[in-house]
Parts: structure tokens; C-alpha cells; sequence
């Protein structure tokens, strides 16, 4: 069933001089049991979407559309509701573990933290005894060894803080992470150790989880659906697998191609990027976003902002491109208006 | 690499430490005896997870670690650790850094960052031309358009190139990069890597990269070094090295990359044990597969594995693990990819 659903999420954030549109626009679902992964370059507004869905971004951003966690408006919920469901109905797993643990605090004490304090009146489970059972519980499930509950952050190693940061997130048992890139600073197999103990997490608990990273290839091992996000929008979305092996959108496939399959001599000694830098949110280029760096645009992409479609022969596969459903050497002519989402 | 030319840099018995020395022995020691050469023209990747000694290692190889034994030569000449000795090195020898935002100064222009070395060795000629040839060389044309920007008001690529720039300014052999994408997007990352094959391709300029990517080392690199904990594993051509990985150790690294769908992972537990408390014998058996899944023992070398002593590779050798597996054949791995280069 649908745990998250987002209708036309679009993100502003104040700044001197106007509105910086963030997320301009994106319908994306995720169900429980299920894990999504989001794609995209720093500044493609992956993180934003993230902080928005719980409500996270200054006072002062514009947030319209719609988030509905479990059927329920996040947007218009009041303080106390919101609250509540912050860690218990959804939790986000951010990724600097140094900076987001507090360093003068035992890591057992801060994972009982959010159980405390969402604890209601008379609760059994809520005794001192029951939450110190319910921390070592948690430790042992992501891998720390329940020995290490009284450290301090500093005593542990970088993946060690991870595991504690994603232990928090599960404290209150959400039906929903959102996975912030949880394994960046991490090394290969410490990151590989991390991305299996949350792949098992979904599998066990029944979660729906959210995975946002800039790289492509870990999304395509974890996730089983993704989005690739370019200038605040979704430009392709689709099985994970499929994407990784043969993505649609020109971004899509530029991504996929930053990251070579060792073996593959197609890249030996060929590194692929993408020329150009991305654009500035305040100053989008007209029509197609992404046209000033595609290397497949043509007259039609300056004027003609498409949006996603159905990518044709697939189901599940949508891409927002002037070629698709279209031979990409013929410069037909593309309705405009049918390039609306769904 | 022919007999008559040295390698334009290169580690000799190198063991470089930190911390108390007792006897003439650091109490760490992150790097722990390594040969390591760099060739004329040749791409070199250092390979390893963080904690491995790799930075330590390039770092001694810059002259900005003195070992405590071993040597570092420039062109078959020992490092002479004078003051004016390092300068003259330091102008062969170029440093470029994960994070080009941080090896900028904020508050210089562009063209005073590129010109700051060349006005340091006093180079003869047109600072101007010699400035604006850098630029043009690491990419960034017309270069008067750049002499006057601020990093702030250039992106992650363009700093990274600002840097490069610096570096190819004073007409390096060599130029040693430490993450040189790790910070970067992954559409830059593909264009930053093309840009260090191209200055070899035009210039003969020699690359030592230090990454924990082994994607990286197929894009660009010639050979291959795998390090853990102070010490060179394996070693060979890039080929070799990621197409017959031979190590345990290299094994578990490749299997865990998100691509390599076509082996099982060996997701290794634990992290790097810590280099003041190297284990006895090979200093990969606590970890290491071979030992579990009892193929050490099967092969009747487990007892060395704990306590003997492992060769040391060395610099210039055919594909070699510093494994006891592979000791019939003196550590030398025969693999169908050796004979198809060289």
C-alpha cells in the first residue's frame, strides 16, 4: 500500500531577491516494504524534497502540493501532530553521523532520546529498564555490540556511527526512513556493510524506505524503484535495475555512465562526464532545463519544457525527454501538450 | 619501464610513523615498509580504504613526511630534505587535493592562486602567458575570462581545475592527487579524470592517484597498487589487478562494489584494525576469508598465515599478491590478462 505519496511538490526557499524554486513540481510515491531511491547532482533539490516530506526546511520556505504520509496531509498538520509522527511514523537517517550525534552524550542515551520522549503516560514500555533493553535490542540489529551502548561517539568508528544513527531511526519503529546519503563518507566496505543491514532492515520489518545518494550504481544494488532528479524535478523514473542497464533521459544515461563497470572496456581509460555544470535554480534555462548540457537536444528542447511521459513498450518507466516516444534523430514535431505527468 | 631511465618517483623500503618512537620505532607505523615507482608518463593508482596509510604514503612520497626508514627518490635521486632541496622538489613534484574549495584561498583571484607558485620558483618569462597557458591547459578557455573570478563564484569543477592549473603551471613530472574527484558530482568526476589522461597523453606527465575508488583506477590508471594497513598487497597492471583479483583482500573490495553483479559479496566484518597494533603474521588473517571458509588451511598455509612473515612486494613486478595462497608461484599471479599486456 501507499506509505508516502507526493502530488506536485514544489519547494521555494526565500533568499535575497526573490524565491529559489527547489523542487519545482515532483509526484512520487513510496509503498511499505518498498525502497525508492532519488538520483541526482548536488543542488538537484534531492535533499530539500527529504527535509520537506517532514517538514524540516526553514520557517520562511514555501512549501505547496501535497505530502501525504499514510494518507495523512503532513502539510497541514498542527505542531503537536507533526511531533508525533517525526521519528515515530518517519525518521530520516542524515548523512554526517559525526555532526549529528552529540559529542558530550552516550550513544545509549541519545537512541533512548526519541523513545522518551514519544513515550506516552503510564506506557510499560517506557520504564528505564525496558527503554535500556530496547537501545541494546537495537544495537544488536544494526551490528554494534550492545557492550558499546555507553560510548561516546568519538569512540566509534565511522561506521560504527552510522549504525548508530540508523539504531535512532528505528527507535520508535517508523513505517517510514528516508536515507539521506547514509553512506557517503563511508568507506567501500564499511558502506557495503551499512547498505546491507538496511536492505535486510526492509526486508524484515516491512519499512518503506527512501534512499537518496548522488550515486547511481548504489541506488541500483539497494532500491527497487528509482528517480533521477534534475533542476528540482524527476527526469526519469523506473526500476532500478533497468536504469542502471538502460536509462532514457540523456541525464539518466550520462549518470549511469560516471560510474563504469570495472571489466567494461568501453570505459578503460574512457572516463565519462557530462560537460557543463548544473543550472542555477534562480536563472533555468528556457524550455528543457537540461538542454544547454544534453548532447541529444535539438530546436524543440529551448521551448518546449517536457514533462515526464511514458516511456513506450514499458509499463513502469517514465521519462521527461522530447525523444521519447519518438525516433531520436527526427526533429518531428512534439506535442507540447502532451507532456503533462501521468 | 626499460632499465635505463628511473621512475620519475619512487619508494624505497619506505616505513613512515607517528607517534612514540622506542628503539627507532615509531609506535604507529602507517606505512610499513613499501615499494612503490612511478613511471615517466605512467598513471599509477593507490588503492585502499581510509586508515590504509595510502595518504601517509603520498604524503612521504611529497616530502612532507620524513620517513623514519627507507628512501623517496625523484628521477633515481635520493630526497634531499633541506630546505632548499624540498623547494627544488616540490617544484617537480605537484600536489593536487580532494577538496578544491579548501585548497583555494577565498579571498584570491584565480590568476593570483595560479601565480603564486610560479612567483615562489621565481619562474622566468611572462607571468601573464604562463598563467593564462595553465588555465588553458586544465580546461579553462578563453583563461582570461577566469583570471579575475573568485572561487566562490566558480563551480566544484572549475575550482578543481584552478588547482590542477597550479599545479601544471610549474611544469611538473609528476603530479600526486589525493582524491582528486572524491568531492566532486558525478557528471564532473567523468571530465576531471579525462583531463588528467589528456595533460599525460600531451604533456608525459606522470599521476600518482590516491583512491579509494577502484572504478577510478579503471578510467584512468595504468597499474594498480591495493594497500592495507602500511602495506602494498597486490600489485599490477589495472587489467591484472581488477579482472584476476588474486589478494583476499582485493577480492572482497571488488565483490562489494555495487556493479559487480556477477560475484557474490564478501562483505568483510569489522573495519581496518588500527596500524599501532599491526597483527602478527599476514596482517590480513583477522579478516580474512580465505581463512574462514578454510581454504588457508586446505592449502596447508594457515599456520604462516598467523605468525610467518610476508615478503614484501616489489615496485616494478609482474601481477603479484602478497599472499601465502599464491606462494608456490613466489606470490606471482599468472593470469590469461598478464600475457595479454606488458
Amino acid at each position: 500500500m501507499t506509505l508516502l505519496e507526493m502530488k506536485d511538490l514544489t519547494v521555494e526557499y526565500k533568499v535575497a531577491g526573490g524565491g529559489l524554486p527547489a523542487v519545482r513540481g515532483v509526484n512520487l510515491n513510496v509503498d511499505s516494504g518498498e525502497t525508492v531511491g532519488i538520483a541526482g547532482e548536488s543542488g538537484c533539490g534531492k535533499s530539500t524534497m527529504a527535509g520537506a516530506i517532514l517538514r524540516l526546511l526553514p520557517a520562511t520556505t514555501k512549501v505547496t502540493g501535497e505530502i501525504l504520509l499514510d494518507g495523512e496531509d503532513v502539510l497541514g498538520m498542527g505542531w503537536a501532530r507533526l511531533r508525533a509522527v517525526r521519528w515515530s511514523e518517519a525518521s530520516i537517517v542524515f548523512q554526517g553521523a559525526m555532526s549529528c550525534l552529540n559529542p558530550v552524550r552516550r550513544i545509549d542515551d541519545q537512541i533512548a532520546e526519541p523513545i522518551l520522549v514519544h513515550a506516552k503516560k503510564g506506557d510499560a514500555t517506557a520504564t528505564s529498564k525496558a527503554i535500556a533493553r530496547r537501545v541494546r535490542d537495537l544495537l544488536e540489529q544494526v551490528g554494534v555490540p550492545a557492550w558499546r551502548a555507553r560510548s561516546y561517539p568519538h569512540e566509534l568508528s565511522g561506521g560504527q556511527r552510522q549504525r548508530v544513527m540508523i539504531a535512532m531511526a528505528l527507535a520508535c519503529s517508523p513505517r517510514l526512513i528516508i536515507a539521506d546519503e547514509p553512506t557517503t563518507a563511508l568507506d567501500v566496505m564499511v558502506q557495503a556493510q551499512v547498505m546491507n543491514l538496511m536492505k535486510g532492515l526492509v526486508k524484515e520489518t516491512g519499512v518503506g524506505m527512501m534512499l537518496i545518494s548522488h550515486d547511481l550504481s548504489v541506488i541500483s544494488d539497494v532500491c527497487d524503484r528509482v528517480a533521477v532528479m534534475y533542476a528540482g524535478r524527476v527526469v526519469e523514473n523506473g526500476p532500478a535495475r533497468t536504469m542502471f542497464t538502460d536509462a532514457v533521459h540523456p541525464y539518466a544515461k550520462a549518470l549511469t555512465g560516471a560510474f563504469p563497470v570495472i571489466g567494461d572496456p568501453s570505459s578503460r581509460m574512457a572516463p565519462r562526464g557530462l560537460p557543463g555544470d548544473p543550472p542555477d535554480p534562480r536563472e533555468l534555462p528556457t524550455g528543457c532545463p537540461f538542454h544547454v548540457r544534453c548532447p541529444m537536444a535539438i530546436d524543440e528542447c529551448t521551448t518546449n519544457d517536457v514533462r515526464l511521459r511514458p516511456v513506450p513498450g514499458s509499463s513502469d518507466r517514465a521519462a521527461a525527454c522530447v525523444h521519447v516516444g519518438h525516433e531520436p534523430a527526427l526533429a518531428g514535431p512534439a506535442s507540447g501538450g502532451l507532456g503533462e505527468d501521468r | 619501464m626499460t632499465e635505463t631511465t628511473p621512475p620519475v618517483l619512487e619508494a624505497r623500503g619506505l616505513h613512515v610513523g607517528f607517534g612514540r618512537v622506542r628503539a627507532g620505532i615509531p609506535a604507529i607505523k602507517a606505512v610499513d615498509n613499501v615499494e612503490l615507482a612511478v613511471g615517466r608518463g605512467e598513471i599509477l593508482a593507490l588503492a585502499g580504504e581510509s586508515g590504509c596509510g595510502k595518504t601517509t604514503l603520498a604524503r612521504a612520497m611529497l616530502g612532507l613526511q620524513k620517513p623514519f626508514r627507507g628512501q623517496v627518490l625523484h628521477n633515481g635521486v635520493p630526497l634531499n630534505y633541506s630546505s632548499r632541496g624540498l623547494k627544488a622538489f616540490r617544484r617537480k613534484v605537484q600536489l593536487v587535493l580532494q577538496d578544491p574549495t579548501g585548497a583555494l584561498n577565498p579571498r584570491r583571484t584565480v590568476y593570483e592562486a595560479v601565480a603564486e607558485g610560479l612567483r615562489i620558483h621565481r619562474i622566468p618569462g611572462n607571468e601573464k602567458d604562463l598563467v593564462a597557458g595553465a588555465l588553458s591547459l586544465a580546461g579553462l578557455r578563453p583563461a582570461e575570462r577566469f583570471f579575475n573570478r573568485f572561487p566562490h563564484e566558480l563551480s566544484g569543477g572549475q575550482r578543481q581545475r584552478v588547482v590542477i592549473a597550479g599545479a601544471l603551471a610549474l611544469k611538473p613530472d609528476v603530479i600526486v592527487a589525493d582524491e582528486p574527484v572524491s568531492s566532486l558530482d558525478a557528471s564532473v568526476r567523468g571530465e576531471i579524470l579525462a583531463l588528467l589522461l589528456s595533460l599525460r597523453d600531451q604533456l608525459g606527465l606522470a599521476v600518482l592517484v590516491v583512491t579509494h575508488d577502484l572504478g577510478l583506477a579503471w578510467n584512468i590508471a595504468d597499474r594498480l597498487a591495493v594497500m592495507y594497513l602500511g602495506r602494498i598487497i597486490e600489485t599490477g597492471t589495472t587489467e591484472e589487478v581488477l579482472a584476476a583479483p588474486s589478494h583476499p583482500y582485493t577480492k572482497a573490495l571488488l565483490s562489494v562494489l555495487p556493479e559487480s553483479n556477477h560475484m557474490q559479496p564478501i562483505i568483510l566484518q569489522g573495519e581496518p584494525p588500527d596500524p599501532s597494533n599491526i597483527p602478527s603474521g599476514c596482517r590480513f588473517n583477522p579478516r580474512c576469508p580465505a581463512i574462514v571458509d578454510g581454504s588457508a588451511e586446505r592449502a596447508g598455509v594457515v599456520g604462516d598465515c598467523l605468525t610467518g612473515a610476508l615478503p614484501v612486494l616489489p615496485a616494478y613486478s609482474p601481477h603479484m599478491a602478497a599472499c601465502l595462497l599464491h606462494r608456490d608461484t613466489g606470490m606471482v599471479i599468472h593470469s590469461g590478462a598478464a600475457e595479454a599486456t606488458v
